[in-house]
């Protein structure tokens, strides 16, 4: 079969790419308001479907079979993982979708230089930017499918370390360097032999990719997660970039370049929530288990702690006029969300004022909260960034941490040194009580006590999230 | 097209997604990182464009996989995002929803 729009001039395709551009910058611009978003959305995917349609029916299908079986198998596979995942999954999927962009950009690059061989011509500004896709692409599949694993619990999540690790690490990425100077340099070098097709440069430089991904993210832990999927993000967006400098593709550049900018930006937000470098989360380790710590943490929790019940929290609750709720991963792993939702609405259903005071990292991904609290009905109006709520805590009558620990830990603010040092926190102590819901003393993934669970006005309610809240909602409803 | 004009593109794009991403609020960052996600499967028209041209076999399989790959990274993007989207309203949608209620 021959393309059905194959006498199409150039211009007309191009002009196609220029509307498909406009409605992903469009898509994104709708992103600004969560009214506006399920339109950006859609406007998104229209794009997407115009591009590849065009494209489609213009390039010369020598297989369509083949084509369609595959758009076929992968939207299939694409619809069942959406359709059967769970909110609490929802970190590691984006992560795996993330990593299948990545691999599909390293996939690339490799058929076109293998068809560029077959022609007989290597263009050095190809081979260069296919050097730099495959390198791109290789460190997000692996690196992506490595944090899935971590937030999925098939991987162990805690931070591997080992020495020697950051010369590893270097190592193999000299060798994906070396081998795509060599590529760049000497396309045709092994020209006579029967495997010199395969232009076997391009998959030593991938092998050594796809092992630095793992190594990258592998000593990473659960907690830095957020930073690792947004950086992850930015690079498959990148790596889609570099394919389109390969493919002489206008599009695949912009929208490349649009979700390499969305990934850095989400990055180094992260980032800043924790006071951290990018440097730091990925080469300096953190939640270390640490054998001194036990003793200071008796000191400071010895004979401070006060343990309370969910029914002395109902009583609390009756005679409070302002509540803000600090959820963290704890909620999430817990599934807690509809519980604390339905606390929330039978607080206000008594004239409560109620709030959600949100941390940037909390969770596992940027606006994990968020996403959890918006399956749970929870109004996003409700929902206060933390520069907003913290004015707010010495007004408020009761907060409710619920399995959050290090972003409410005040030492953050006055620790000279540690992990969690000059990190911006949810100043909760501030208020008249808090009550924590934890279902031990132990502590956050920094490793660090936690003073405010010694504080005078906190209670602590141990037990596990959903229980406890739902022991809660059991009782506010009984007594009102 | 030359270089320059890819890089033309690129350096744009860049200022424009700059200026974008930096407008959406935190509440809807993780719908932004699965959208931009699913926009990052574009590279499925670079799979699409190996796959259909591809003149030896193992470039055509390679294709094929990356046409596989690209195409669950844009549909499954897509739809994670939509449902994800559906669930956010605000209070007073709410109480639109319960008939102008409490």
């Amino acid at each position: 079969m021959v393309a059905i729009l194959g006498g199409l001039p150039p211009s007309v395709l191009a002009f196609v790419y220029l509307v498909a551009g406009v409605l992903f910058i469009q898509g994104l611009r709708d992103m600004t308001h969560p009214r506006t978003a399920p339109r950006g959305n859609l406007i998104s995917a229209a794009g997407m479907a115009l591009a590849v349609g065009i494209t489609v029916l213009v390039t010369d299908i020598l297989s369509p079979v083949l084509l369609f079986a595959g758009l076929l198998v992968g939207a299939a596979i694409g619809v069942w993982l959406a359709v059967t995942v769970e909110t609490t999954e929802m970190p590691q999927l984006v992560g795996l979708f993330n990593g299948f962009g990545g691999g599909a950009s390293a996939l690339v690059a490799g058929a076109e230089l293998i068809d560029m061989f077959g022609a007989g011509s290597f263009q050095i500004g190809v081979t260069a930017t296919a050097a730099l896709a495959g390198i791109i692409g290789s460190v997000t599949f692996w690196g992506s499918l490595v944090a899935a694993g971590k937030l999925h619990g098939v991987v162990d999540d805690s931070a591997v370390r080992y020495d020697g690790e950051q010369i590893v690490k270097a190592l193999f990425l000299a060798v994906a360097l070396l081998a795509g100077l060599h590529l760049v340099a000497r396309p045709n070098l092994l020209g006579a032999v029967p495997l010199a097709g395969w232009v076997p440069s391009y998959w030593v430089l991938v092998a050594a990719a796809s092992v630095l991904g793992v190594l990258l993210v592998m000593p990473i832990g659960g907690a830095d997660m957020p930073v690792v999927i947004a950086l992850l993000n930015s690079y498959s967006g990148l790596a889609a970039a570099t394919t389109g400098f390969v493919l002489d593709n206008s599009v695949l550049i912009i929208a490349g370049t649009l979700v390499g900018a969305s990934g850095l930006i989400l990055t180094v937000i992260m980032c800043e929530s924790m006071n951290r470098s990018l440097a730091n989360v990925f080469f300096g380790g953190l939640g270390e288990a640490d054998g001194d710590d036990d003793g200071e943490m008796a000191d400071i929790y010895e004979g401070n702690i006060t343990s309370t019940s969910a029914e002395e929290v109902e009583m609390i609750l009756d005679v409070a006029d302002r509540v803000v709720i600090v959820p963290g991963y704890g909620m999430a792993v817990a599934q807690a969300q509809h519980a604390v939702a339905e606390l929330a609405e039978l607080l206000e259903g008594e004239g409560v004022d109620v709030e959600f005071g949100i941390h940037p990292v909390a969770g596992r991904m940027p606006g994990h909260m968020n996403v959890l609290l918006a399956e749970a009905d929870v109004p996003y109006d409700k929902l206060r960034e933390l520069e907003e709520i913290n004015p707010t805590f010495s007004q408020t009558d009761v907060v409710i941490v619920i399995g959050a620990n290090d972003v409410v830990n005040p030492s953050a603010n006055t620790a000279d040194s540690g992990p969690i040092a000059g990190m911006p926190v949810l100043n909760v102590g501030e208020a008249r009580t808090v009550i924590v819901n934890k279902r031990s003393l132990s502590p956050g993934f920094s490793g660090v006590p936690n003073p405010l669970f010694a504080q005078d006005n906190t209670n602590m309610l141990f037990g596990d999230g959903k229980e406890t809240m739902q022991e809660l909602v059991n009782l506010y409803k009984e007594n009102h | 097209m030359t270089f320059v004009q890819n890089l033309t593109f690129f350096v744009l794009a860049a200022f424009v997604g700059y200026e974008i991403i930096t407008k959406i609020p935190t509440n809807l960052h993780t719908p932004l990182m699965s959208g931009a996600n699913a926009i990052s499967g574009i590279t499925l028209i670079g799979s699409v464009v190996v796959a259909g041209s591809g003149s030896t076999t193992l470039a055509t399989g390679l294709g094929f996989l990356a046409v596989v790959m690209a195409t669950i990274n844009v549909v499954g993007g897509y739809l994670v995002t939509n449902s994800m989207l559906d669930q956010f309203r605000s209070g007073d949608d709410r109480r639109r929803e319960r008939g102008g209620g409490d």
